[in-house]
């Protein structure tokens, strides 16, 4: 019954989402859900860490920055092509996660949440100061769009189909990697590391495949957002969009694939709704976070399953 | 031999948790090692399993030295243990659970899993139904859909037993299985130890229920604040004046002669 719902809501929302840019003409109301998608492609990582493997990582704009700046800068200085810029962007990623997986997965619960904070605000100081490179505080400007095949992505729209396409792929690949041995595997570690261990599975291991893929996406979005936004400064780096993905992986639900989806359309359109108080968005989004870990550490997925549970026989004894 | 304990000796600080200890385990054996509160029985598995290094001493299983070895590489190497408090998954359903004990066995490439194809689907249906197995044979099956968190005590026991089986271990080392049981829940789980046994698990056995102990014992090591003081069949530890004296006290053995 749960999985013939599943299905037929999965295709009205992909019918949905292929549909929207072609029913809404307003510019700005597909810009908005194409930054909900950004913030899909780095809570959905995040997701990973936090909700799957059960670390609370604070350093997931490290790799949001170091995408972002790496596609924007060969873009910029060398002119490459998008692919390129894309590629490298990934590779940097995934050798620089591998070194900063080898320091902070020795570590665990504070300690870990420190050192990657710190590592994404080593970043950040770097990209303000290295003025000959990053052109410092005052940024990136004219980052050229991305382009495929001669195709240059330049409207809302095509923007919009090239964040789906990400989104999807991320989606695919997240939903193959927690419903196999590699899911449960971070699943135990996050349930009960000792036990884990004693069946065999290495934390640091699959603490190092969680957090490589993670950041890899991370990187992707930045990527993605240098090209989109086309334009760039170290504020990528800055706290508050660690925050803003927080919030919307812990209401929306974490450890869930939906989860991530709901928190991040709800936390990109709800502030557009309230910008005559733009200023109270931050102890707002705190107050979100304390009331959503007291009352439903389950988020909007954990609730709307209750939801739909009630009335039938309960599972738990 | 099968598994060779030699000179193992770890202090913490001043204290000596173990000394100088060393038995042997056969294949197929159930060994159980007993003494009072404090002798060292826990941290011998400790030792065992990789979460304690020794300060010194072997332990060699099928022939590989296990001392240095992390946890997870002793597990790999065929030893899994269960703990003295109960540890399991608590949110997750209990054939998940039992699914997440299976590991070992899952030869998944990362390709199998991003195309789901034929092996990948092969072995997520072979983890489902080898954890239906282990949970009939436990008597847990009916309870497969709930969180573990929510069984009762006695169900929470087996769930870990059930974890250490579904990764398929050649010996199993169980801590106090049947604590805090009442004596027909302790007689239950003395059947499944046997069963497990008789599947052809090795067993090294930390209980302190005497009956349990006795029952299915080849051989029982009695330690004594981190020493062996005894070792051989039950017959002969039932009567040692050492243990009597360790776990009753000198003016017992006094009295009785």
């Amino acid at each position: 019954m749960r999985t013939r719902w599943q299905k037929a809501g999965s295709i009205i929302a992909a019918a949905a989402a292929v549909a929207f840019p072609l029913c809404v003409q307003d510019d700005y109301f597909i810009h908005l859900i194409i930054n909900a998608g950004f913030f899909y492609m780095l809570v959905a990582g995040l997701n990973l860490l936090v909700g799957y493997l059960g670390q609370l990582s604070l350093g997931h704009t490290a790799f949001l920055g170091v995408g972002a700046y790496t596609s924007a800068l060969l873009s910029l200085k060398f002119g490459a092509p998008y692919w390129l810029c894309l590629t490298a962007a990934q590779g940097l990623t995934l050798v620089l996660s591998l070194l900063f997986g080898l320091i902070v997965l020795r570590l665990r619960g504070p300690y870990f949440v420190i050192v990657s904070m710190c590592f994404a605000e080593v970043l950040a100081i770097v990209a303000t100061n290295w003025v000959s490179l990053t052109n410092g505080p005052m940024g990136l400007p004219g980052i050229e769009p991305p382009s495929f095949f001669g195709y240059a992505i330049v409207s809302r729209r095509d923007f919009y189909y090239l964040m789906l396409i990400i989104v999807c792929a991320m989606t695919y690949i997240i939903s193959r990697l927690v419903n196999s041995v590699v899911g449960r595997a971070a699943i135990s570690l996050r349930e009960n590391e000792e036990l884990a261990e004693t069946v065999g599975v290495s934390a640091f291991k699959f603490g190092m495949i969680m957090f490589v893929t993670a950041s890899l996406f991370a990187a992707m979005a930045g990527s993605f957002y240098a090209h989109y936004i086309s334009y760039l400064n170290p504020e990528i780096f800055g706290f508050i969009y660690m925050i803003t993905m927080l919030v919307m992986l812990v209401t929306g639900g974490k450890g869930t694939i939906v989860g991530p989806m709901l928190g991040c359309v709800i936390f990109t359109v709800v502030p557009e709704m309230l910008r005559g108080v733009a200023h109270l968005r931050d102890p707002v989004f705190g107050l979100v976070l304390i009331i959503v870990a007291i009352f439903m550490p389950q988020g909007l997925k954990g609730l709307i399953d209750r939801v739909l549970q009630r009335g039938k026989v309960p599972t738990e004894g | 031999m099968y598994l060779a304990v030699n000179d193992l000796t770890i202090s913490f600080g001043g204290l000596t948790a173990v000394e100088d200890l060393s038995f042997e385990l056969e294949k197929g054996q159930i060994i159980s090692i007993i003494g009072p509160n404090g002798a060292g029985k826990t941290t011998t598995f400790n030792l065992v399993t990789g979460f304690k290094k020794p300060d010194r001493g072997s332990i060699v299983f099928k022939g590989q030295e296990l001392v240095g070895l992390a946890p997870y590489k002793v597990a790999q190497k065929g030893i899994t243990r269960t703990f003295q408090k109960t540890n399991v998954f608590p949110n997750v359903t209990v054939l998940e659970a039992v699914a997440m004990g299976r590991y070992r066995q899952i030869q998944n490439s990362f390709w199998d899993i991003l195309l789901a194809n034929k092996k990948y689907q092969r072995t997520e249906r072979e983890t489902k139904a080898k954890g239906l197995e282990i949970l009939s044979f436990l008597d847990l099956a009916k309870r497969k859909d709930v969180r573990a968190k929510s069984l009762s005590y006695g169900e929470l026991r087996l769930l870990e037993i059930a974890i250490a089986l579904a990764s398929e271990p050649e010996l199993l080392l169980l801590d106090e299985p049947a604590a805090g049981m009442n004596p027909s829940e302790a007689a239950k789980m003395m059947g499944i130890i046997s069963r497990i046994n008789e599947q052809g698990l090795s067993v090294l056995l930390v209980e302190h229920n005497m009956d349990v102990v006795m029952n299915i014992s080849d051989h029982i090591v009695v330690l004594d604040h981190g020493r062996k003081i005894c070792q051989g069949p039950p017959s002969v530890v039932q009567e040692d004046e050492c243990v009597l004296e360790a776990y009753l006290g000198r003016g017992f053995l006094d009295a009785k002669n």
